[in-house]
């Protein structure tokens, strides 16, 4: 048949070999055109595959060589040339996609498995990370657990509570066997269980405390697993199979002194107590970590709590003690104010019972010495008259100091005459000091005040004293009294630094220096003058008597005036000094109507008010003027006259204090010469006081008295009353607005 | 004794007609408050100064008023001015008066009634030299019986 140009195949069709070969052919096509179908199929499923033009050229692969095998079940008959073409090409074309293919997946190949490690390598990230979520769930449970305690622990001050509480509650969240507290005893030698979880009443069993074991925990802050044998841990009834594990930690006890803000207790405390804490026996549980941070913040919080209580115990004792102290002080002060009071009845009594009879014996005594005695008999009652003056004296001497002492004396204050008082001293001194042939001097200042407010008695009393003194202890020459007032520069002595005397308006400070030629006083013993009851020992003061407590009197007095006292003495046989300072107000101006002086005038004898101030008066009228002038001499001043404003110019100087000018001679005008007197002196200390005399006191006079720079203006005719006051007002205030 | 005693009587007694009648007032006290041992004569020697002011001051005003072609009335009131000074420094209440009225005439420039006053004060100056001349006679004579001044009583 060589028309049909047909290829017969190698072998015949009929073979069985060739016959499987054309089945398996048609399978192989069957398979290779479905496995493309499925890939599609799949893949449009699955939502992510980032190889799809890998898939066109696999399926192209695919389907070509199933379309290779397909065409090849034709050849196994006879078929044409056509046939033959196309398998030719067929297979030309597969085996181009196939080899590209094959370089294709190459690069495919590596990919794909690299994907599967990747699903490997998360599978494995996600479970590590639950396995942290599990660990940190467990630690916030411990936390929770922990704040619980706290909780628990803290709300309570009272010790066995806390302790009491922190095992019960440790016990309760890691489900413990067995809890227990050892604390270190008294001696520190030994621990003591003090506290367990199941057991009730812990009997005291002791561990000596330098055991290694218990170190090892001491030295540690951390919760150490230690070994069930060991003697801390085996207070468990025996009789299990496998004791549990268990923990100990260190619970550092803290002092009050402890708490420095620089130092945790961890470096100063010595002081620890051992908690230790058992698993139950039996069970496979072992400590976990977040188990043993969490006893060991316990640990910490305990340590806390305790010394918190025990601050709180310290404080509660250190007020018992100050409530115990406080009525110990109350009882003392009622006990001491019963006293004083006792001792002030006892004054009082005395007082009155002890004057009472002495009272009778003197005044009896000198009755006595009135009547007719015999001269032995009335030596006799001289003598009783002296001593019972004495012990009067003494008498009162003690009980007005005992009332110094008290300062319950207070000082009667009135108006009197100073210079009275030195005079009345001085006469009764008088014939004392002329029996010893002593000359007495006084000496008053002549700015010293005639009149004082102050405490009259007693400062006689304490003058009479201290001229006294001066008598008594001088055998021979004179003493002398001087009296004035203290000036401020004097008044701060720098012997006596403590005495600050204070100048005011109202007061002034009176100066008395008495000082005598006796036998002085040796500087050792100047201090002691002013003790009570000392003497110095010299025999010659120890035959003048007296009880030692004039001097001591005399300062108590002093003091209450404010003022100071002061001895000085060169040494024995030179003689001394007694000086002595007292503050007394000045009295009231003269309308004040109690005062005894103000109607008399006072006379020649008596202290001229203004002693030689110089002053100027000007006046044409020469009656007017020779009136003024009287009524000037007569207070004392040193009167210059003119009559003229130009002859005043003239002769006016900064000694004049005051110028007197009238003002209502319409020739004159004063005005202008107080003018220009204003201009002569422009300092104003400098400056004369001008004073108008004027007959008329309109608003207008007065007026150009002020414009013109004048300090005053009196209403002429002037009595001498009226003088004496404006020329006081004028100099101690330098100005007088009017004097009707 | 006794005539001292008498005498000083009879000077209190005088002396309180004076104060009575208004020839003196209590000026006059005050000048008596002055006189003391370092000015023993004092109120005779203010009063003698007195008199003298007193003529030389009458002098002047009577001739100011007489002239005829126009009294110089300013001269006139400076001289009265003086005058009641005078007066009253020394206590005499009556001349003081007299002056006062004196013055007012003055500032009214009414002449007729500068004579009359003139003549008042003239009067007045007269009767009061007269009196005080015969008190300090009284003083004199008191003194030189050995008395002393008492203190004015009022």
């Amino acid at each position: 048949m060589d028309a049909c140009n047909c290829i017969e195949p190698q072998w015949p069709p009929d073979d069985l070999l060739m016959k499987y070969q054309y089945i398996s052919d048609f399978f192989i096509a069957l398979a290779y055109f479905s496995i493309p179908l499925e890939l599609i199929y799949f893949v449009k499923k699955s939502a992510v595959f980032p190889y799809r033009w890998v898939l066109v050229q696999f399926g192209a692969f695919i389907v070509l060589c199933g379309a290779t095998h397909l065409i090849n079940l034709w050849t196994f008959t006879m078929h044409t040339r056509t046939v033959a073409m196309v398998m030719t090409t067929a297979k030309v074309f597969t085996a181009v996609v196939s080899c590209a293919t094959a370089l294709m997946l190459v690069h495919i190949i590596p990919d794909l498995l690299s994907v599967k490690t990747r699903e490997l390598f998360l599978k494995n990230k996600a479970a590590e990370l639950d396995r942290e979520m599990g660990l940190i769930r467990t630690q916030e449970e411990t936390g929770r657990h922990v704040r619980m305690l706290t909780h628990e622990i803290r709300s309570t001050l009272d010790r066995h509570t806390i302790l009491k509480t922190t095992l019960v509650e440790l016990g309760r969240t890691l489900a413990l066997e067995e809890c227990a507290l050892w604390m270190p005893t008294r001696t520190g030698l030994e621990l003591q269980l003090s506290y367990t979880l199941r057991q009730q009443n812990p009997v005291g069993y002791t561990v000596p405390i330098h055991l290694p074991v218990i170190n090892q925990v001491f030295s540690s802050s951390h919760a150490v697993k230690i070994s069930p044998k060991c003697p801390v841990a085996r207070i468990r009834p025996a009789g299990k199979y496998m004791p549990g594990e268990v923990v100990a930690v260190r619970v550092p006890l803290l002092h009050l002194s402890n708490f420095q803000i620089n130092d945790w207790p961890e470096l100063s405390t010595k002081r620890y107590a051992l908690m230790v804490l058992m698993l139950p026996s039996d069970s496979a549980r072992q400590w976990h970590v977040h188990e043993l941070e969490l006893v060991e913040v316990v640990a910490d919080q305990v340590a806390v709590a305790l010394s918190h209580a025990a601050i709180l115990e310290e404080s509660m004792r250190a007020r018992d003690l100050l409530m115990e102290q406080n009525v110990a002080l109350d009882l003392a002060r009622r006990e001491a104010e019963t006293a004083i009071r006792a001792r002030n009845d006892f004054l009082a009594v005395m007082n009155h019972e002890m004057r009472t009879p002495m009272h009778a014996i003197i005044a009896l005594s000198s009755l006595l010495q009135e009547t007719e005695l015999t001269p032995e008999q009335r030596l006799m009652v001289e003598t009783i008259l002296k001593s019972s003056n004495l012990l009067s004296t003494l008498i009162n001497d003690v009980l007005d100091l005992s009332r110094l002492e008290d300062g319950s004396l207070q000082l009667d204050l009135g108006t009197f005459n100073l210079f009275a008082v030195f005079r009345e001293v001085l006469n009764l001194i008088k014939p004392i000091a002329s029996v010893k042939k002593l000359h007495v001097s006084l000496n008053l200042a002549p700015d010293l005040p005639e009149y004082a407010i102050g405490d009259e008695k007693r400062l006689m009393q304490t003058i009479l004293n201290v001229v006294g003194n001066a008598v008594k202890f001088s055998k021979e020459g004179s003493i002398s009294i001087t009296a004035f007032v203290a000036k401020p520069e004097l008044l701060r002595d720098s012997r006596t630094p403590e005495f600050f005397p204070v100048p005011s308006d109202n007061h002034f400070y009176l100066r008395v220096q008495v000082k005598d030629s006796g036998v002085g006083i040796s500087p050792q013993d100047i201090p002691k003058l002013f003790t009570k009851f000392a003497q110095t020992q010299s025999t010659a003061t120890r035959n003048s008597g007296g009880s030692g407590l004039g001097l001591a009197i005399c300062k108590r007095f002093v003091n209450l005036m404010e003022g100071h006292i002061w001895i000085e003495s060169e040494g024995l046989g030179k003689g001394c000094t007694a000086i002595f300072m007292v503050k007394l107000s000045i009295p009231e101006r003269l309308n004040e109507p109690k005062l005894p002086f103000m109607p008399k005038v006072p006379t020649n004898h008596g202290p001229t008010a203004f002693p030689g101030l110089k002053v100027l008066v000007m006046d044409e009228n020469g009656v007017s003027r020779m009136v003024t002038k009287g009524l000037l001499v007569h207070l004392g001043c040193d009167v210059t006259m003119v009559s003229s404003s130009e002859e005043c110019l003239r002769v006016v100087s900064h000694e004049h204090k005051v110028v007197f000018m009238d003002v209502c001679v319409p020739g004159m005008d004063g005005y202008e010469v107080a003018i220009r007197i204003n201009e002569k002196f422009t300092k104003r200390h400098e400056r004369p006081i001008i004073v108008a005399l004027t007959g008329n006191t309109d608003k207008v006079t007065k007026e150009n008295c002020m414009r013109v720079g004048m300090d005053g203006v009196i209403l002429k005719p002037v009595s001498l009353d009226k003088m004496r006051s404006v020329l006081s007002d004028l100099l101690e205030h330098r100005v007088l607005f009017e004097a009707i | 004794m006794d005539v001292v005693n008498q005498l000083q009587r009879q000077f209190i007694d005088y002396s309180a007609s004076l104060h009575r009648e208004g020839f003196l007032d209590d000026q006059f006290t005050e000048l008596q408050k002055l006189q003391d041992d370092n000015s023993p004569d004092f109120v005779v020697e203010v009063a003698s100064l007195f008199f003298e002011d007193c003529e030389k001051l009458i002098n002047n005003m009577a001739r100011a008023l007489e002239q005829q072609q126009g009294v110089d009335f300013k001269q006139v009131d400076a001289s009265v001015h003086q005058l009641k000074g005078s007066s009253s420094s020394i206590g005499a209440m009556r001349v003081k008066d007299v002056c006062i009225a004196f013055r007012s005439f003055c500032e009214a420039q009414n002449r007729e009634g500068c004579l009359r006053c003139l003549q008042q004060v003239t009067h007045e100056y007269s009767l009061l030299k007269n009196k005080l001349q015969t008190l300090f006679r009284l003083q004199q004579q008191i003194l030189a019986a050995g008395g002393s001044i008492s203190e004015w009583n009022k």
